[in-house]
């Protein structure tokens, strides 16, 4: 007898990845400490910040990603507009010899939160000049579809804000998004913990990103390993069919045959 | 304005930093002053792109690419984040 929990891999645009956990290399206070929780989230693709080179300064995430065989996904973090956000993923696609890009243009810094005109904009750009773009967006149905339609790979609406770990604060709508998408959707910022990452799955989503939630932890490498289990869990769990909920209960043993003592006094 | 100027440097902005460079001075020669590892071209990407005035130059066209007094040069790398 084989088990049953095997799943497909998750295809986004012509690329087949093992793993349904995309990592971010955010947070991290060491590389030695990034590589042990990238090597236990079995990731096999990690966002990379594309930001100014210090003088003398060390290529250390890129050399890291290289030896550990993680395909980079460059972002374009910190980008408020969309002429930054095409710049800056112009730049990543020479630096990284990568068109994958997660594109990511926020309101403010401090809300994070995207910004729907820009990102509209800097996506429609990015497609036209052949990036494979993944989305960072709200956990709005309409701009979700808006960017599947304007030929984005995948869409990423946000659990909750960057770095909140407040988990998925909008479950109906991430489960809308996920429910009517035919491109991946993968959930991406707010996880705190692994049933967050669970339940993100269990609502349809193809794949989480986080980084926060893990580099952040007291011990990354063991809860990076729990997102494994947690994402592979949510998954498979959605595939299995979970019950309907119910106002009342219903017993799981049957009545029928059981000891009916007359006790009555 | 001097009409006379003799000037034997010419003055670009590197990642925000005004630099001086010897006229002529190419992409290559600003990237090795900052990060000498950089331009030891392994014929593979190595985290690493440079933008003059807005526009990327590709690897290839670092040699090539003579920087004019007053251009502003963004080099980037992959770091962590997102």
């Amino acid at each position: 007898m084989t088990t049953t929990t095997e799943t497909a891999p998750l295809r986004i645009a012509d690329r087949e990845l093992g793993s349904r956990l995309v990592m971010g290399t955010g947070g991290a206070p060491s590389l030695l400490g990034l590589e042990r929780a990238l090597i236990a989230s079995g990731t096999e693709l990690t966002t990379v910040a594309m930001r100014r080179v210090q003088t003398g300064g060390e290529q250390g995430v890129w050399a890291l990603l290289e030896r550990l065989g993680i395909h980079p996904l460059p972002n374009t973090a910190g980008c408020f507009t969309a002429r930054e956000a095409v710049l800056t993923a112009q730049l990543a696609r020479e630096a990284c010899g990568t068109d994958w890009v997660k594109l990511e243009v926020v309101a403010d810094d401090t809300t994070l939160l995207p910004d729907p005109i820009e990102l509209v904009a800097a996506a429609e750009q990015l497609v036209a000049d052949g990036f494979v773009v993944l989305a960072y967006t709200n956990d709005d149905p309409v701009l979700a579809r808006r960017l599947e339609d304007l030929g984005c790979a995948a869409v990423m609406p946000l659990g909750a804000p960057i770095g909140s770990g407040l988990g998925v604060l909008n479950p109906r709508n991430i489960e809308a998004i996920a429910a009517r998408a035919s491109v991946p959707v993968v959930l991406d910022a707010g996880i705190g913990t692994a049933s967050d990452a669970a339940l993100a799955m269990e609502l349809g989503c193809d794949a989480v990103l986080l980084a926060t939630a893990v580099t952040r932890a007291a011990d990354p490498e063991r809860m990076a390993h729990a997102m494994r289990l947690a994402v592979e869990a949510g998954h498979v769990a959605a595939g299995a069919g979970r019950i309907p909920r119910r106002d009342h209960a219903l017993a799981s043993s049957s009545p029928d045959g059981r000891v009916d003592l007359d006790l009555a006094l | 304005m001097s009409t006379h100027r003799t000037s034997t440097t010419i003055g670009v902005k590197v990642n925000g930093v005004d630099r001086s460079l010897e006229p002529g001075a190419t992409v290559t020669d600003v990237v090795a002053a900052v990060l000498p590892a950089a331009v030891d071209d392994a014929g593979r990407p190595r985290g690493v792109a440079v933008a003059v005035d807005e526009h990327v130059v590709p690897r290839p066209q670092w040699d090539s690419t003579i920087l004019d007094d007053g251009a502003v040069v963004e080099i980037v790398s992959a770091t962590p984040g997102g």
